[in-house]
């Protein structure tokens, strides 16, 4: 497919990453090769093939809805890297 | 038996004398410990360590239990309550775990005490741990070599004897290739048979817990004891756990081994062939049978694997936002800067190389292109292993194409660091099962010997024949009984 419009910046975006000029340099290089060689898939014929899960196919494996004990509010807030009132605080979202 | 010896016992023997009360918990943990103090700096096989929680734990240990009393080593992305769980990332740097991962839940059911956080290439990506935010876990047989990866901070330390065994993570390798390479066992087992739950997510459909041991018993007691289906994770299986040591020590006469033609690509170095080679004709001594098989979609695996384990792994790693825990970036203008900075303030550099990839192989126009096209190669390696397993009741093969490398010899090429993972990636790609245990030593240029290791993988579920088979292999060499001369080293130095 020798796509090599990778875009980058674009990319960079979606994924919510601000990249160095040089590791946007960098990934742009290296990227480009490994996409090169993962071309390869090409060569085989999958017009037959159904995607696929695992080796032990299995579906809809539900458990009990069950309540049981969980994080308290002080817990689930332990690893928050602001917190206060027991809320969550987040940069201004809305203008 | 003094308390200077206890490292070097295996699990097995370990509860020998535990259950002799020859020793206590307590010391078997103290001695441990001195030994890590004194090893560790220079290998940096562990993260973090909380010997005053472990002794807490070895007060009440149950010795009658399976592991009763047995200190394991974690890897660091694996949630311990109370301890670190960094994922060798700054992400992580001061995330403390709120809870127990199933796998450490059941480990302590079984009486072992979890026991220090061990190195990791960041959030499980790479085959050397230089990806590590923290440092490079060296190889116990030569300091100027990687230990492996992504678990080789537990692969180090079981070598190193600086743990009596731990648990790694393999998602395309990250248990067996460390093992190959310091020479210990490891063992990747069936996707679903442990779970996931409380395990740092890298790529969902890959990843599963594994044990890394000294020996192959030591392996079958804790896949006994990691085992099983879990409530809070949809992917475990819900089918009996068999006892994994039932059939070691069992004839393996009339076994089938499979040789994939595929796997004589060019790259293997001379030798780890010549090594395997040996084992091959090692287990046709015993009786095994070895057959030619094809495993014709081979040479496509490692381009399927890294679109699809970056695909997941962009998806996984989304939740690092910087609200709930982790590193949050300061004084953000807006919430798209406190995102952006806050991921590239706390990502290393392959986390980034990946989550961009997998952010471009999942974007619109060329999903299909790539991931939707690897799903489909996934599915015909998935055919190959099925047709194989009709054929043998094993696969054998190198587990790295080539013994520990130096460290930074290959950091700046991604591409040839993914090529190595060519002969553990099938098994992840296709949910079955496999090991790697030590069958010798290939001589560096310096004349220093590095393990190797043999990679059996075996069909979905079947690890106790996979363990027996590895067992008759163990028990008539000596090459897993061989430790880096650590100690001797100390003491001329001294």
């Amino acid at each position: 497919m020798a796509e090599q419009d990778l875009d980058i910046a674009s990319v960079a975006q979606l994924a919510r990453l601000t990249l160095t000029r040089e590791e946007a340099q960098l990934f742009q290089d290296q990227l480009a090769h490994v996409l090169e060689y993962v071309d390869k898939l090409r060569e085989v014929d999958v017009s037959e093939v159904e995607a696929a899960a695992h080796a032990v196919p299995m579906f809809n494996f539900f458990r009990e809805d069950e309540a049981h004990a969980w994080f308290t509010p002080v817990e689930a807030l332990e690893n928050a890297p602001h917190h206060a009132h027991g809320l969550f605080i987040v940069p201004k979202v809305v203008e | 038996m003094t308390p200077r010896d206890l490292p070097a016992l295996t699990v097995g023997e370990l509860q020998e004398v535990l259950r002799r009360r020859e020793v206590s918990p307590q010391e078997a943990l103290v001695a441990l410990h001195e030994r890590i103090t004194e090893v560790d700096p220079e290998i940096g096989a562990y993260l973090s360590l909380d010997l005053e929680a472990a002794l807490r734990m070895a007060e009440t240990a149950d010795l009658d239990l399976p592991l009763g009393g047995v200190p394991i080593a974690i890897k660091d992305n694996i949630n311990v309550a109370g301890q670190p769980c960094t994922c060798a990332s700054r992400m992580l740097r001061d995330y403390r775990s709120p809870y127990d991962a199933t796998v450490i839940t059941k480990l302590k059911k079984a009486g072992a005490i979890p026991f220090g956080k061990t190195n990791l290439d960041e959030f499980a990506m790479g085959s050397s741990t230089e990806n590590s935010s923290v440092r490079t876990t060296l190889n116990p047989w030569d300091f100027s070599r990687v230990a492996g990866g992504s678990s080789g901070g537990s692969a180090a330390a079981v070598s190193a004897n600086t743990a009596f065994a731990a648990l790694g993570t393999d998602t395309g390798g990250s248990v067996r290739q460390p093992a190959s390479l310091t020479g210990v066992v490891g063992m990747k087992p069936t996707y679903g048979r442990v779970s996931r739950f409380g395990l740092t997510a890298f790529a969902s459909s890959l990843d599963q817990v594994g044990p890394l041991t000294k020996n192959v018993r030591d392996c079958a007691l804790i896949m006994n004891a990691l085992s099983g289906a879990d409530p809070q994770d949809s992917t475990s299986l819900p089918v009996p756990v068999p006892d994994h040591t039932a059939q070691l020590g069992r004839d393996i006469r009339g076994l089938r081994l499979g040789v994939a033609k595929e796997h004589a690509t060019t790259g293997i170095d001379p030798q780890v062939q010549r090594l395997v080679r040996a084992a091959t004709d090692h287990f046709a001594a015993l009786g095994a049978e070895i057959v030619g098989i094809s495993l014709p979609h081979t040479d496509y695996s490692v381009a399927a694997y890294y679109v699809l384990a970056t695909a997941e792994a962009s998806a996984n790693l989304a939740r690092f936002d910087g609200v709930r825990y982790g590193y949050r970036a300061d004084g953000p203008v807006g919430l798209l800067d406190h995102y952006e900075r806050t991921r590239a303030e706390g990502f290393g550099r392959e986390v980034k190389r990946r989550i961009i990839l997998g952010t471009y192989v999942l974007s619109s126009g060329y999903y299909e292109a790539y991931y939707s096209r690897a799903q489909k190669i996934r599915e015909l390696i998935r055919r190959d292993f099925a047709r194989v397993f009709e054929q043998v009741d094993a696969v054998i093969s190198p587990a790295s194409p080539v013994p520990a490398f130096k460290t930074g010899e290959r950091d700046s090429d991604p591409l040839q660091m993914y090529l190595a993972d060519i002969f553990t990636i099938p098994a992840n790609l296709t949910g079955i099962c496999g090991l790697s245990i030590p069958c010798g030593f290939a001589e560096s240029p310096d004349g220093v010997p590095l393990p190797v290791g043999l990679q059996l993988l075996g069909p979905a579920l079947d690890e106790a024949r996979l363990l027996q088979i590895a067992y008759a292999y163990e028990r008539t060499t000596e090459w897993h009984r061989q430790r880096p001369p650590l100690s001797a080293r100390k003491e001329f130095a001294a």
